[in-house]
């Protein structure tokens, strides 16, 4: 599947009434390790089934990113029947992103 | 198992201009990324003093441009960390978060990581007021108040960039001085959103659960405690060499940075060189980690050829 484009319109639709695992991945433009992050997390995206993959551009949708308490990107959430089951922060390979989410797709 | 010919660890100006000279070389190199792929310069925002840019460019950008050069001639570039190394016998061992690869020689240019504290509760707020990268949490302070911990250059570095977003900045210095750079030094003090507490230590980060609300504090000088509310804790107090993973094989100086021989880019062990940061606290450039890549990818060439 394809990477999601989240905003403040589509983000509870796609992301808290989801019937499976879902990966967000909060950016910015401006944002070394985020902009290096991208293209692993849209690989992920088109490799992993039964969970989806958005993004929200905090410049774009600050009222989510505030809403999560989001004070450092990238930040990684991921939801489960609308809640959050783990966050975290910082770079990282596409391995140890795929081993993080893969345990709680199962 | 396939046998290569070099591997490369790290992914910065070290590691990738290292991969486009071998690449060039035919030594169809392999390059391990790592967590913090493109390295330090990630982190940064216009990279101002990189010659043949001169308007600058963003420091992401600087790196999507070396790894897109590396690959041109033949770079394996793999999102993968190396997370052990058997440099015991000739046909090193290197294993990564998915495999294990075989090579007759290691480049390591693994570079320098920012320190943290190491005290209570900075792991537990780190992306929820703790941060160690200005440029890419700034923005989420815009109005507020906050710290930072250190008395260097970057310290200083990030208080100037943080004045664009926030109201008030706090330096905490354990020393009564700065040990920045006179010019450094200079901008700051003009600065008005930014004082100093000095012959302080931070002890520890609290919070309320969900995000840093305050830090408690002790001056070394009159040894007292004080609890201080802020909503963020930026920690600038320099950079360690990433060398966990060769300690065991391989010198280290004094600073436990990897020892190459003088002028060259090999180190203790025949057939594992480096590179960049991780064997350089003296100069600390793009583009001498850059310089000392290609050194080391020339070195490798020649070692290779000789056997």
């Amino acid at each position: 599947m394809s990477e999601l484009t989240l905003t403040t319109d589509n983000f509870d639709f796609h992301v808290l009434q989801a019937d499976r695992p879902v990966l967000v991945d909060f950016w910015a433009p401006w944002c070394g390790p985020c902009k290096m992050m991208g293209p692993i997390v849209e690989a992920l995206a088109h490799e992993m089934e039964n969970v989806v993959i958005g993004k929200v551009n905090v410049d774009d949708a600050p009222e989510i990113a505030q809403r999560y308490n989001i004070l450092s990107i990238p930040t990684f959430i991921i939801f489960k029947g609308g809640q959050v089951i783990d966050q975290f922060s910082g770079s990282m390979t596409k391995e140890t992103l795929r081993v993080r989410l893969e345990h709680h797709v199962k | 198992m396939a046998k290569e010919k070099l591997i490369i660890i790290g992914s910065g100006p070290a590691g990738l201009t290292a991969a486009l000279y071998a690449a060039r070389a035919e030594l169809q190199p392999i390059l391990f990324e790592g967590q913090q792929a493109g390295g330090q310069l990630t982190m940064t925002t216009e990279v101002e003093n990189f010659p043949g840019f001169p308007s600058g460019i963003l420091g992401t950008d600087l790196m999507s441009l070396f790894k897109k050069q590396a690959e041109r001639f033949g770079t394996r570039v793999m999102s993968e960390t190396v997370v052990d190394v058997d440099f015991s016998v000739p046909i090193f061992s290197v294993k990564t978060d998915k495999e294990t690869y075989q090579a007759e020689t290691v480049l390591i240019a693994t570079g320098a990581s920012a320190m943290w504290l190491g005290i209570p509760g900075e792991q537990e707020y780190q992306g929820r007021g703790v941060s160690a990268c200005a440029t890419c949490d700034g923005f989420f302070f815009r109005g507020k108040e906050i710290v930072v911990s250190g008395g260097g250059d970057a310290a200083m570095e990030e208080a100037l960039f943080l004045s664009r977003f926030v109201d008030k900045i706090t330096v905490v210095v354990r020393r009564d001085e700065l040990r920045a750079s006179k010019i450094m030094q200079e901008r700051v003090k003009k600065n008005s959103k930014v004082s100093f507490l000095w012959n302080t230590e931070i002890r520890e980060v609290l919070g309320d659960g969900q995000k840093l609300t305050s830090l408690r504090l002790w001056n070394n000088k009159t040894e007292e405690e004080s609890i201080f509310l802020t909503n963020g804790l930026f920690v600038a107090i320099g950079h360690k060499p990433n060398t966990s993973l060769f300690e065991k094989w391989i010198a280290l100086d004094e600073k436990g940075y990897i020892r190459c021989e003088e002028g060259s880019t090999r180190t203790n062990i025949e057939g594992i060189f480096a590179a960049g940061d991780v064997a350089d606290h003296v100069y600390r450039q793009a583009i001498t980690a850059a310089g000392t890549g290609c050194m080391a990818a020339i070195d490798i060439e020649r070692w290779l050829g000789s056997r």
